[in-house]
């Protein structure tokens, strides 16, 4: 599993890197940096709450 | 005793009624708090002690709580027989026989709930645009719940129960007009865009 954020619908409100901090940080303007690496099975369980909790639904988890 | 018996039923003193006027007060108790809470959430208030994710699960599970009570109001309602409402009132608006207008905004209230919250837990697979589109019936369904109360609410005509419905009604005004100046400050929230 990876993670990607859609820059458009992203709003900069900065839930994920507060619920995945492992994997999500923000820059100077709050805007999520998202690792790229895929997620090691013991932590997809936080990339999927940060999922479901980003109030525009802009952070998207791949299969891949 | 008999008259006693007979005194307390013509005034209500069924356990069951009493249920539902209590349940009916928590609900739109917690209402109010889920209100208040979605406002919090939608304006990004935060403190490094109080962050995000910690406002925005406390008003999804105070909103699942407000449902599951509200569920209880309206189930000790219909199995009371102090007054007799049918099972499909409770769903569809202007059907009880019963102080047909006043249940009737109880009714499209907790309609729009149901929808609300079904629509939350759903989120992931409805997109973001039509839930934000629905969501935003919960602050028609908060007056209704209120109209409701006080309509047909025995506690309403009381001092402390008119008293209870103006602190609710302040508390969302409050943060309603809160979440007006903000929207002002910043501009329109591009919802179409799905981004600001
Ligand atoms: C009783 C049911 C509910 C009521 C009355 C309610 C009410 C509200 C209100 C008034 C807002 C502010 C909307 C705005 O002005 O933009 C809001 C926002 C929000 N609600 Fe609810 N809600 C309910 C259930 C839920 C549930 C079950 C969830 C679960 C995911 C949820 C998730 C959210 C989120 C994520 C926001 C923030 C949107 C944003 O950041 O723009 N709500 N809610
Ligand atoms: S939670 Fe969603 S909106 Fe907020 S920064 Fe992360 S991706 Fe962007």
């Amino acid at each position: 599993m990876r993670l990607r954020v859609n820059p458009i619908a992203c709003a900069a409100h900065g839930l994920c890197a507060e619920l995945f901090p492992e994997w999500i940080q923000l820059d100077e303007w709050g805007y999520p940096i998202v690792d790229d690496e895929p997620i090691p099975p013991h932590l997809q369980v936080h990339a999927r709450r940060a999922v479901a909790q980003c109030p525009t639904l802009a952070l998207v988890a791949e299969k891949a | 005793m008999g008259a006693f018996t007979a005194a307390a039923a013509s005034a209500g003193g069924n356990p069951l009624w009493y249920a539902t006027r209590s349940f009916g007060l928590v609900a739109l108790a917690l209402l109010t708090a889920s209100v208040l809470l979605g406002v919090l959430t939608s304006q990004r208030i935060a403190t490094p002690k109080w962050p995000r994710f910690a406002s925005q699960a406390l008003h999804r599970n105070v909103s699942l709580l407000a449902l599951a009570v509200v569920g209880v109001h309206v189930l000790t309602t219909l199995m009371d027989t102090y007054v007799r409402i049918t099972w499909w009132a409770a769903v569809v608006p202007f059907t009880s026989a019963y102080r047909t207008g006043y249940v009737a905004l109880g009714t499209i209230a907790f309609d729009l709930l149901l929808v609300v919250t079904a629509t939350s837990l759903a989120r992931t697979l409805t997109g973001h645009r039509w839930w934000r589109l629905v969501h935003w019936s919960a602050y028609a369904a908060w007056p209704l719940a209120l109209g409701h109360y006080l309509g047909t609410g025995t506690d309403a005509r009381t001092s402390w129960g008119l008293l209870f419905a103006l602190a609710c009604l302040g508390a969302v005004s409050v943060a309603v007009l809160i979440r007006l100046a903000i929207e002002r400050r910043e501009g329109p929230v591009r919802v179409w865009g799905g981004g600001r």
